[in-house]
């Protein structure tokens, strides 16, 4: 396998942007006073809706767009005010871009050319061998499939060994199946040349499986910045637990606290919350939404309650509709605390008594419900999820 | 039965070559005749082959000199035209300004003028501002008529080109010159030939415009126009015949590049 070296590593290349903003001439703002750390060497993915102000945070870096307020610096330089064409950056393109009138040597061999190197042949060639198109080196971009054109388009900008590769939805034009594979793909190649990657995506899968960091952005703010598996687990706001995922929300009460764990009230029941999973205030009364994700939860059907051991979270309510989806079956339950609560059960034993109509409980571990703030619109973020 | 069923199927081809007949009589016609050795001063019956005309095509006074006339004021028109309309298509698409529908409609208004109107309204122009009539204002008159054609083809190809091309030029190191030379002008090149193409054809025989405004300049066009009141001479079909081999010559060099250059990918 052929590597590539990356010179830029002394430098430094975090990707540092410090109250930077952007508001069109119509007077849209499209991103907000924002600050961003990307550190060297990192897979960072930007996640959020179309219009959100992804794209426009990632042409502001490559020098695009420029920005209304703040600056950009790349490691120690400043390069708010750079043109794109003397910004060590390069981008993969959401329609890959790739020149029409050359062929592919000549597209991935552009960006040298015009730096004035002369010898470009063997580089062009064993950059065309890692994303294994040397055979189509004399073809031209409209007779390669999709996936093909999308590698030209990697290796055209990687080629320049920037200190920073930024992807703008790269993978949305693939099928399914295809964008799988070009994921796997490009988390090789990036652990390969450990260049930093800033990868922005409308897909939260496709951000989770290959970005070391995310940062949920909507309506031009960074919701939230963390790993996936923090932001999954761990999510600060409504808008991020119904984005990533999909998340079961509970309108509760603060009914008291004890010994690191706070009791809370939900209907005529009791459910109880960890003190750790929750950063709000916790006054009796106070108003708390009460999260857990629909793979944590078991199902139980009512004649067996008595079996449930105690200290578990329990919920009661009527099976209202059941998909089986091979790996596993959802089912949506009609409950008093919330009336579409969603239930992810792996189909290891099946209970032929749980179709739609069936009194169950629903229960799970405590220590798996988080909390959020009340005071927020209980479904942000979902029909955004629903669209994609 | 089996004569209406063949026809029945074959009837896009026949459909096809009748058309195709249609177009290139006149050529054959022009071609033929041009061998001819006519009675009198018209060529307008076939009497006998002969190369004469071959072999002399210069041999009519003052032909070959209006020849040259029109060959010149079609490079200079076909220049002028391509370089400014091509800008003005890449203004129109590129720059939001003020006046960008005004212009935008009023750059195809002489297309739809008719050609006597402009031809009458140019030479009084010409006249009141005391501008001697000649090659110059032939040249002038032509490069306005051929402008939007020029731009009409230009604008078509700038429009669809994706703009995110010229991006990636400027994010791959390419300055905003080279991004023009080695990005833009290449992606509009088709665009523009087809202009210049145009602007050849229309400026190389045009006759109403060039009548009104040449003054004592004879262009082709007029040449063949005046003889024809007093005979025409077998060597206007060889100019003609020669310009439709020229024509057909280049076409098929085109057609021969682009197939090797298919074939070499493949």
């Amino acid at each position: 396998m052929i590597t590539v070296t990356n010179k830029n590593t002394e430098t430094g290349g975090d990707v540092r942007l410090s109250g930077i903003s952007k508001t069109y001439d119509n007077g849209f703002t499209a991103v907000q006073p924002l600050d961003l750390t990307v550190p060297q060497g990192s897979f960072f993915a930007l996640l959020g809706a179309s219009g959100c102000g992804k794209t426009t945070t990632l042409r502001m870096i490559a020098g695009l767009e420029e920005p209304t307020t703040g600056t950009v610096h790349l490691g120690d330089q400043e390069v708010t005010r750079l043109p794109p064409y003397k910004r060590p950056v390069n981008t993969v393109f959401q329609s890959y871009a790739l020149f029409p009138h050359l062929d592919i040597f000549e597209n991935v061999a552009f960006g040298l050319r015009r730096r004035g190197i002369k010898s470009v042949k063997k580089q062009v060639e064993d950059m065309l061998e890692l994303v294994q198109l040397g055979e189509q080196a004399r073809k031209k971009p409209h007779q390669l499939s999709g996936g093909q054109q999308q590698r030209v388009a990697v290796a055209r900008a990687l080629i320049n060994t920037p200190k920073v590769l930024l992807l703008d939805e790269p993978l949305g034009a693939l099928d399914l199946k295809l964008r799988r594979q070009m994921q796997l793909e490009l988390k090789r190649i990036q652990t390969e040349v450990g260049i930093t990657f800033v990868h922005v995506t409308h897909d939260q899968e496709e951000a989770m499986t290959m970005a070391d960091t995310v940062a949920v952005m909507n309506a031009g703010r960074v919701e939230q910045l963390g790993s996936p598996t923090d932001l999954y687990e761990n999510p600060n706001t409504t808008f991020v637990a119904n984005f990533l995922g999909t998340s079961n929300l509970i309108e509760a009460e603060v009914d008291s606290r004890s010994g690191g764990e706070i009791v809370l009230k939900a209907g005529g029941g009791k459910l109880v919350l960890p003190e750790a999973r929750y950063a709000g205030p916790t006054t009796t009364g106070g108003k708390v939404l009460v999260g857990v994700r629909p793979e944590k939860i078991a199902l139980t059907h009512a004649d067996e309650a008595g079996e449930i051991p105690v200290g578990r979270n329990r919920i009661t309510g009527k099976i209202a509709d059941s998909s089986f989806i091979g790996v596993s079956t959802q089912y949506v339950i009609d409950s008093p605390v919330c009336p579409e609560f969603e239930v992810y059960a792996q189909n290891i034993d099946r209970d032929d008594r749980l179709v739609p109509g069936a009194e169950v409980v629903l229960h799970w571990n405590p220590a798996h419900t988080f909390g959020l703030d009340a005071d927020q619109d209980i479904d942000a973020g979902i029909q955004e999820e629903a669209t994609v | 039965m089996a004569l209406v069923n063949w026809l029945k199927r074959h009837f896009v081809v026949i459909a096809g070559l009748l058309t195709l007949g249609y177009l290139l009589l006149p050529n054959v016609v022009v071609t033929v005749f041009s061998f001819n050795k006519p009675k009198g001063r018209f060529n307008y019956e076939w009497q006998q082959f002969s190369t004469d005309a071959w072999k002399d095509p210069c041999g009519v006074a003052d032909m070959c000199g209006s020849l040259s006339i029109s060959l010149q004021i079609a490079f200079w028109a076909t220049v002028g035209a391509t370089v400014l309309g091509s800008m003005i298509a890449f203004a129109l698409v590129r720059y939001r300004f003020r006046a960008r529908g005004t212009v935008n409609s009023l750059i195809f208004l002489p297309m739809a003028m008719p050609e006597v109107v402009m031809a009458a309204s140019l030479l009084t122009l010409f006249l009141n501002l005391g501008a001697q009539l000649g090659f110059w204002t032939i040249l002038i008159a032509h490069i306005m008529f051929c402008l939007s054609f020029v731009v009409v083809a230009v604008k078509a190809r700038v429009m669809s080109m994706d703009p995110r091309l010229e991006e990636a030029a400027r994010d791959l190191y390419a300055s905003p010159v080279q991004t023009f030379l080695r990005v833009t002008l290449p992606i509009a090149a088709p665009g523009i030939a087809a202009g210049a193409l145009l602007s050849f054809a229309l400026s190389f025989d045009d006759f109403i415009i060039t009548n009104f405004n040449a003054g004592s300049t004879v262009t082709f066009p007029m040449f063949v126009w005046g003889s024809a009141q007093r005979g025409t001479p077998v060597q206007i079909n060889v100019i003609g015949t020669t310009m439709f081999l020229v024509a057909v010559l280049l076409v098929l060099t085109s057609m021969v590049i682009s197939n090797r250059r298919n074939k070499q990918k493949a």
